[in-house]
């Protein structure tokens, strides 16, 4: 019970009142003339950053070191390969679908396989896995842009209901990650091994299969991203997951989540997907050029951390 | 005679045997390869790389990450082939209060207790975003005493070479030699007793990453002396290759365990597994996948002889 109540109480709280504010500031400056469309581009961009999000949330869970680096990577070569693979034929979308969670299992087999049999640090590993699968992917790659059968490209940029049909996947995959972590036995391992390993494997929680899961879940969910984005942006690029490495651990730890483990929440992967992305979108209405607005961008995510921080030691 | 090894020793053997290896083989491949000229193209574009590495190895010797570190280098390199050249003196004192602003990291870090990775990722936006304010487009151009010292030709051994020694035994003398050295070290394996001892973990902290920014900004002017021009995105990737060279060369992400010779090592093999790739004709579309390749190969024969030691 304590860890429900603890992700109830507050932590991702901060990241939603930081998603709100710049929404008003922007709202405000542009008089409410694109309030709907803001928060359709909103939804949309935000869905991304919470897929792969939820992804390197579980892996931050595990505990210190724990990190994903072959998201970008992922990302790309799924995209890559999955929209090779359909040569926009609808009747290949499925199995695109099954191309891209392929990738996936494979990336994040292939990750957990260098954790565990080599004992490489994490960070390292998928680092070096990274290097491998972006080399893949710009060797099939070719500088070819294939597009995304039309049915698909379709139901990526279109709506249901006004809601943009990627963040209903977003909020689908969200609700299944946070019934895994919050309600299911492998959250509770999860967040058991990140606070203490050595207690998690005395008290007979199977920390290495856990482990294997939650880095193949990661690969997974960075290939499903890749996947939707190469068909929503209208084909797959060889920088398309670049800004996902920052982008992944920064919504995780923005939204609340403990960086050192154990402790994660996914509605703060949410709320900092929301303000990262309305951050650079206020920053781009109010007219600043390239380099203030990175610049802004950086500080407001040090205040925001800050800011967090300091409610967190007060509990 | 029989000389007692230590793992320490051990650490260090690894990866100078990794580099031999690829040397070799490169040698082998390319006999050209293995002259003065040769030598120095080889391993040219290693000596800012070194240095970054360097700088990355002081902040892992403290427990944290620093994911800026690519654009920080980028960022000093703009500043060199901008201001140097003319102005040389505003430009020193940016980089001063650049690295100032590293050291006031370092403070926030420790005061605030926040996490290092989170909080040098925003500082990476700051630094890209202050260097394309500085350079909105690639271009500048390298201080003339800059040009000469990293193209200087120095006597049998190439400058390249020589340089990368040099930046080797200097970081040994402050990492493991010097009081501060082991003081960060001592931060890095147990920040608790080094505070027990009567030391300010806080001005330990602030100084290696004062240091880690000295050391980048090097990074940056010996990068733009080798281009002669610069962008604001022209060291990004050395963010992910410093991290993978201090692993390489025998370091650890904890407990101050840290190997300054051994990172430079790391960072000339990271660089000749480029070359070498290039020299088996394989396509450049390989070049980073050997890298990786490289690393996971490196790593595994650590784990073996870390085995046989056990």
């Amino acid at each position: 019970m304590t860890i429900f109540n603890t992700a109830l109480s507050k932590p991702w709280i901060w990241s939603w009142l930081a998603a709100l504010a710049t929404f008003v500031l922007t709202v405000l400056f542009t008089g409410g003339a694109s309030t709907f469309s803001l928060g359709q581009a909103t939804l949309t961009f935000a869905a991304f950053s919470v897929i792969v999000g939820l992804g390197q949330m579980l892996v931050i869970t595990l505990g210190p070191g724990n990190v994903d680096l072959s998201v970008p990577a992922t990302i790309t070569l799924s995209g890559t390969l999955a929209l090779k693979f359909m040569n926009t034929d609808a009747s290949l979308i499925l199995p695109g679908l099954l191309v891209a969670i392929g990738i996936g299992l494979g990336v994040g087999i292939a990750n957990y396989g260098l954790i565990k049999l080599l004992r490489i640090p994490p960070i390292i590993a998928t680092l070096s896995m990274s290097f491998l699968v972006q080399s893949l992917a710009i060797w099939s790659n070719r500088g070819l842009r294939i597009k995304p059968p039309d049915e698909l490209s379709a139901f990526t940029t279109g709506m249901t209901l006004g809601i943009p049909n990627i963040a209903v996947v977003g909020l689908t995959l969200s609700v299944a990650i946070w019934w895994l972590l919050d309600r299911s036995i492998y959250g509770r391992w999860i967040s058991a091994i990140g606070q203490s390993p050595f207690a998690a494997r005395m008290a007979g929680i199977p920390v290495d299969g856990t482990r294997f899961l939650t880095y193949v879940i990661c690969a997974v969910l960075a290939a499903l991203c890749g996947y939707l984005l190469a068909c929503f942006s209208g084909g797959a690029a060889l920088n398309m997951g670049a800004e996902y490495l920052l982008m992944s651990i920064a919504v995780v730890v923005i939204g609340g989540s403990a960086v050192a483990g154990g402790n994660s929440n996914v509605p703060g992967i949410w709320g900092a997907s929301l303000f990262m992305f309305l951050v650079v979108s206020m920053l781009n209405t109010y007219g600043f050029g390239a380099g203030i607005r990175l610049m802004l961008t950086g500080l407001i995510i040090i205040a925001v951390i800050i800011a967090a921080s300091r409610r967190v030691s007060a509990r | 005679m029989k000389i007692k090894i230590s793992a320490d020793h051990i650490r260090l053997l690894i990866p100078l045997v990794s580099l031999a290896v690829l040397l070799v083989a490169v040698f082998w491949l390319q006999p050209r390869a293995m002259s003065y000229l040769g030598l120095n193209l080889l391993f040219n574009l290693a000596v800012p790389i070194a240095l970054a590495t360097i700088a990355q190895m002081l902040v892992i010797a403290v427990n944290d990450l620093d994911l800026s570190i690519g654009t920080f280098v980028s960022f000093a390199a703009c500043v060199t082939a901008v201001y140097m050249p003319s102005t040389p003196l505003l430009g020193i004192f940016i980089l001063a209060v650049a690295i100032a602003a590293y050291a006031f990291m370092g403070m926030i870090i420790h005061l605030r207790d926040l996490p290092s990775i989170v909080v040098t990722l925003g500082m990476s936006f700051v630094w890209g975003g202050l260097a394309v304010l500085i350079l909105p487009s690639p271009g500048g151009q390298a201080p003339v005493w800059l040009r000469s010292m990293m193209t200087a030709q120095t006597p049998i051994i190439p400058f390249a070479i020589v340089a990368s020694l040099v930046i080797g035994i200097v970081a040994h003398l402050i990492v493991m030699k010097s009081t501060l050295g082991v003081a960060i070290r001592g931060v890095g394996g147990n920040a608790r007793s080094v505070s027990r001892a009567g030391w300010s973990v806080l001005r330990i902290k602030v100084a290696a990453y004062a240091l880690s920014g000295f050391f980048s900004v090097l990074a940056g002017m010996a990068l733009v002396g080798l281009t002669t021009s610069a962008d604001a995105n022209i060291a990004l990737r050395y963010t992910l290759l410093s991290i993978a060279g201090v692993i390489l060369g025998g370091g650890e992400f904890v407990g101050g365990r840290v190997s300054p010779i051994g990172a430079v090592v790391g960072a000339l093999t990271l660089t000749l597994a480029g070359s070498f790739l290039s020299f088996l004709r394989i396509s450049p579309d390989w070049q980073i996948g050997a890298q990786g390749a490289v690393l996971i190969v490196v790593l595994g024969l650590r784990l073996i002889f870390s085995r046989r030691e056990a």
